[in-house]
C-alpha cells in the first residue's frame, strides 16, 4: 500500500504541476503513424513546462494514432486519428489556449463530460496500466502499485496460500484450453525434481489474435510479476518467456523489462531480503505455429524442431529437460499479480459459475470500434460486438463470427445472444480460444474463410500425425475445388468424414481442431457451400472463379487510373470514355474496384 | 533496421564460432545461434550448419532439420529490404491478396522472391498481430497498416529511396 500511495503522488504531481501528453506507441499506434506525431508533439513542446510521454496501446486501436492530454485534477482527454498537424493544433487550442478540439475528442473522463466513453461495459483487469503507463518506466509500472504484489507474497503469504488464492480467484488458462490456473501450480509444486521451470507462453500464433503482443508492449512488468509470484508458488528459480521473433517491439520491451527489474532486484538472487531467488530468459519463437501447444514449445526451448509429444507425462512432471514445468499465457500472469494484490473474492465476484473473471479480446475485421476490449466473462457475443465495438464497420449486416482462430469456430449471428465463457462456447461447436475475435458481414463467403483456415492449419502442421498431415492437405484441395466452382455431390460429406478421422487421430490440439472452422461453417453456413457446388456461384461474390468484374459505363468518368492497376493489362479504355474489361484477361484482383474513386465498377 | 547490421560479406568461420560460443555451444541454443547467425548475414549460410554441428557435437542432419522446421530461417541471402506481408485473418478479409499483387506490380516480385534489383525480398506472413489496422505489412522492423492497393506502392517507393524507416 505503501508503494501504491507514493505512486500515486508521482501521479499526481504530474498532474498538478503541469499537463501530460501521452502518445500510444505500440505497434497499432506506429503501424498508423504514431512515431511522426511523437516527433511532431515533441518538436512543439521543447521548451514547454508540459511533459511528454509515450505509452502503450489503450484498446482504441480503429483511432489510432491516440494522444491523451492529462489536465491538472486529473481530467483526460484522449483524442484520435492524429496526425503530426492535427497534434500541433490541439497544443495549441488545447494546452495553450484552454480549449479542447471538441470534434476530434474520443473520450473525457473526470470533468463530467457528455460524450460517451468508448470503453463502457468493459472491465479492465488485464489491460488495467495499458495506455496509462509508459511502458518503458520500471518506476512508472512501481507508481500504479506494481510489484506490490510479489511483495505481498513474499513477505506475508506462504507457497501453500498463493496457490489456494489462485485456485479461490477461479482464474482458468487464458492461452485457450482454459485449465485451473491454481491446480498447475499445485501439481508443478507437489512434483519430484529439481530444478523447476515457469515458462511463459507468448507465441501467440492464432492468426487475428494479438491480445498478448499489446500487454507485452504496453505492460511487461505485470507479466514479469505474474512469473516471479508463479515461480515463488511452485518453487522455480529459473523461467523462460517464449516470443514470437514476429512481434519485434515486445521482445524488445520485455528485455529492457527484465534488466530494469534486475537492476531493482525484482529479479535474482535473494529477491527482496528473501532467500526467493529467480531470474529469466527470453527465448524468441522462429515461425511455427505449433509451437504454441506446450509441449512443442519445450522441444523449441531445447533447441529442436517443435513437435508435440503425447501426454501424461504432463509438463508438471516431466518438461523442460525433463524437470517439472508449468507453462502459463500472458494473459493468465497479468491476471495473477491483480488477484494477489486484491484477493480472489474481488476476482471471481466477475464473470459466471465456471468461468470467473474477465476476457481480453482481439476484435478485428469488420467491426466499427476494432482493437482490444476486455469484459466480464459472461457477456454475450452480441453486446461485444455491437455495444463494445459498435457494430459492423460498413453498411452490410452482421453475419457472423470467427472465435478461437484456426482452433476456433464460427458463430453466426443468430446464436449470437450466447453467453461468452468457456462451456457455453464449447456447446456450439466454438472455442473461448486465445481470444481472437472477428467480426464478418455479409460480405464475407464462409467456404473461403474455411479454406483460409485450412491453408493455414495444413501449411503448419508438423507433420508427425498422418491424419493431420495428409488429412488436412485433402480438406484442402476439397474446398479449393469448391471455390473454383468444381466441387463435387458429395463432397461435404467427405469433408466431414476427413474432420472427423483428423479430429480423432491427432496427437496435439492443432489436430484436434484443425477441422473445426470447415465443421462449423459447414453447420452453421450449408446453403452457401451448396451454393458453390451446384449452382457454381459464390453468394458473398468472393471466390474468383466464380465471379465477373465489369465497368459500369454510365458511372466511368475514364480517369484510366484502373487500367495503369490492372496487372494483366486487362482493361482497355481512353482519357474520358468509359473503358472495358476483357473477360478473357481478367485475374479477378479486384484491384481496379479498390482504386476506382467513382465506385463504377461492378461485380456479379 | 535489419540491414544495418548485416555484414554482407562471405560467411567467416570467426563470426560464426564466436556466435555459438557465445552461447557456450549448448546444443539447446541451436535457436538462438541460427537466429543471430541470420541477423549477421541475413540468411543461414550452409556451412554455418556445418560448422554449428562440428562444434556443438550434435549431427548436421540435427541442425539443418531445426533450421527448415521453422518458417524464419531462411538458407539464401535477402534482399536489402524484407517486406513481410501479412495474410492473417483480418488481413484477408481486408484485401492483403491485393495488396500482395500491388506489390508485384511495384517491385516485380511475388511472394518468396527477391526484385531484379534486389532491393526487395518479399515474404509473406502468418498474422503480424496488427489486425485492427489491416491489412498490414512489415518492412524490416516497421510496420505498416492500413494499406490500400496505392498506398502500398507510396511506402515501397519511399523505401527504395532510402527512407524505408519512419510511417
Amino acid at each position: 500500500m505503501r508503494l501504491r500511495q507514493r505512486g500515486w503522488c508521482i501521479n499526481m504531481s504530474k498532474a498538478n504541476g503541469s499537463p501530460v501528453v501521452k502518445v500510444g506507441l505500440s505497434s497499432c499506434g506506429v503501424a498508423a503513424g504514431g512515431r511522426g506525431v511523437y516527433d511532431a508533439l515533441a518538436a512543439k513542446l521543447e521548451d514547454s513546462k508540459v511533459s511528454l510521454m509515450q505509452t502503450g496501446c489503450i484498446g482504441m486501436c480503429y483511432k489510432e494514432p491516440l494522444v491523451e492530454v492529462l489536465m491538472p485534477g486529473n481530467e483526460r482527454y484522449i483524442y484520435g486519428d492524429v496526425t503530426p498537424e492535427k497534434a500541433e493544433r490541439i497544443i495549441e487550442e488545447h494546452l495553450y489556449k484552454g480549449q479542447p478540439v471538441k470534434d476530434w475528442l474520443l473520450m473525457v473522463e473526470g470533468n463530467g463530460s457528455d460524450i460517451a466513453s468508448p470503453l463502457e461495459g468493459q472491465r479492465r483487469i488485464v489491460l488495467r496500466h495499458c495506455g496509462i503507463i509508459d511502458p518503458e518506466s520500471i518506476d512508472d509500472y512501481i507508481s500504479v502499485g506494481g510489484y506490490g504484489a510479489i511483495k505481498k507474497a513474499l513477505g506475508s503469504m506462504t507457497q501453500e496460500q498463493v496457490i489456494d488464492e489462485v485456485i479461490e480467484s477461479g482464474l482458468r488458462g487464458r492461452g485457450g484450453a482454459g485449465f485451473s490456473t491454481g491446480m498447475k501450480w499445485r501439481f508443478a509444486r507437489e512434483a519430484k525434481g529439481s530444478p523447476k521451470y515457469i515458462i511463459c507462453n507468448a507465441d501467440e500464433g492464432d492468426p487475428g489474435a494479438f491480445m498478448d503482443r499489446s500487454v507485452l508492449e504496453s505492460d511487461p512488468h505485470s507479466v514479469l510479476e505474474g512469473m516471479l509470484i508463479a515461480a515463488y508458488a511452485i518453487g522455480a528459480d529459473e523461467g523462460y518467456i517464449y516470443c514470437r521473433a514476429e512481434y519485434p517491439l515486445a521482445v524488445r520491451r520485455l528485455k529492457l523489462a527484465i534488466s530494469l527489474a534486475q537492476e531493482r532486484g525484482f529479479l535474482g538472487e535473494s529477491i527482496l531480503g528473501s532467500n526467493f531467488s529467480f531470474d529469466l530468459k527470453i527465448r524468441e519463437g522462429a515461425g511455427a505455429f505449433v509451437c504454441g501447444e506446450e509441449t512443442a514449445l519445450m522441444m523449441s526451448i531445447e533447441g529442436k524442431r517443435g513437435m508435440p509429444r503425447s501426454r501424461p507425462p504432463f509438463p508438471a512432471q516431466s518438461g523442460l529437460w525433463g524437470k517439472p514445468t508449468s507453462i502459463n499465457n500472458v494473459e493468465t500472469f497479468a491476471n495473477v499479480s491483480w488477484i494477489i494484490s486484491n484477493g480472489a473474492k474481488e476476482y471471481n465476484s466477475l464473470g459466471t459459475e465456471k468461468s470467473k473473471g474477465t476476457k481480453v479480446f482481439a476484435l478485428a475485421g469488420k467491426v466499427a470500434r476494432g482493437g482490444l476490449v476486455e469484459v466480464p466473462m459472461g457477456m454475450t457475443i452480441n453486446d461485444i460486438v455491437f455495444k463494445v465495438g459498435g457494430g459492423t464497420s460498413s453498411d452490410l449486416a452482421f453475419k457472423a463470427v470467427q472465435m478461437g482462430g484456426p482452433s476456433g469456430g464460427c458463430v453466426p449471428a443468430r446464436l449470437a445472444d450466447t453467453q461468452v465463457d468457456y462451456d457455453s462456447l464449447s456447446s456450439i461447436g466454438a472455442i473461448m480460444g486465445s481470444g481472437g475475435m472477428l467480426v464478418m458481414d455479409e460480405s464475407t463467403c464462409m467456404v473461403d474463410l474455411a479454406k483460409f483456415f485450412l491453408n493455414f492449419t495444413q501449411d503448419e502442421s508438423c507433420g508427425k500425425c498422418v491424419p493431420c498431415r495428409v488429412g488436412t492437405k485433402r480438406m484442402l484441395e476439397i474446398l479449393e475445388r469448391i471455390t473454383k466452382g468444381e466441387g463435387h455431390e458429395d463432397d461435404i460429406e467427405k469433408l466431414e468424414g476427413l474432420a472427423d478421422s483428423i479430429k480423432r487421430a491427432s496427437l496435439c490440439g492443432l489436430g484436434q481442431t484443425a477441422p473445426n472452422p470447415a465443421l462449423t461453417t459447414i453447420k452453421y453456413f450449408r446453403e452457401e457451400y451448396e451454393a458453390h457446388i451446384k449452382d457454381k456461384t459464390c453468394p458473398a461474390k468472393k471466390c474468383a472463379a466464380l465471379i465477373t468484374y465489369e465497368v459500369m459505363a454510365d458511372v466511368c468518368t475514364g480517369c484510366m487510373k484502373c487500367t495503369k492497376f490492372c496487372p494483366t493489362g486487362a482493361i482497355a479504355g481512353v482519357k474520358k470514355q468509359p473503358h472495358v474489361i476483357d473477360d478473357a484477361k481478367c485475374v479477378r484482383c479486384g484491384l481496379c474496384m479498390d482504386v476506382c474513386k467513382f465506385n463504377s465498377i461492378n461485380v456479379f | 533496421m535489419v540491414t544495418d547490421t548485416k555484414t554482407r560479406e562471405a560467411p567467416s568461420f570467426a563470426v560464426i564460432d564466436a556466435i555459438v560460443h557465445k552461447h557456450n555451444a549448448e546444443p539447446g541454443s541451436v535457436i538462438p545461434i541460427l537466429q543471430e547467425i541470420q541477423d549477421s548475414y541475413g540468411y543461414v549460410p550452409v556451412v554455418a550448419i556445418d560448422r554449428i554441428a562440428k562444434i556443438t557435437g550434435i549431427t548436421n542432419g540435427e541442425v539443418y532439420g531445426t533450421a527448415t522446421f521453422y518458417n524464419m530461417f531462411r538458407l539464401e541471402p535477402l534482399g536489402e529490404n524484407l517486406v513481410k506481408v501479412c495474410h492473417g485473418t483480418a488481413c484477408h478479409l481486408a484485401g492483403a491478396e491485393r495488396i500482395s499483387e500491388s506489390i508485384a506490380l511495384e517491385v516485380g516480385a511475388r511472394v518468396g522472391e527477391t526484385s531484379a534489383d534486389g532491393k526487395f525480398t518479399v515474404e509473406q506472413v502468418a498474422c503480424l498481430g496488427c489486425c485492427s489496422s489491416a491489412p498490414a505489412l512489415m518492412i524490416n522492423e516497421e510496420i505498416y497498416g492500413r494499406l490500400t492497393p496505392e498506398s502500398v506502392r507510396r511506402v515501397l517507393k519511399k523505401c527504395a529511396c532510402g527512407n524505408g524507416d519512419g510511417a
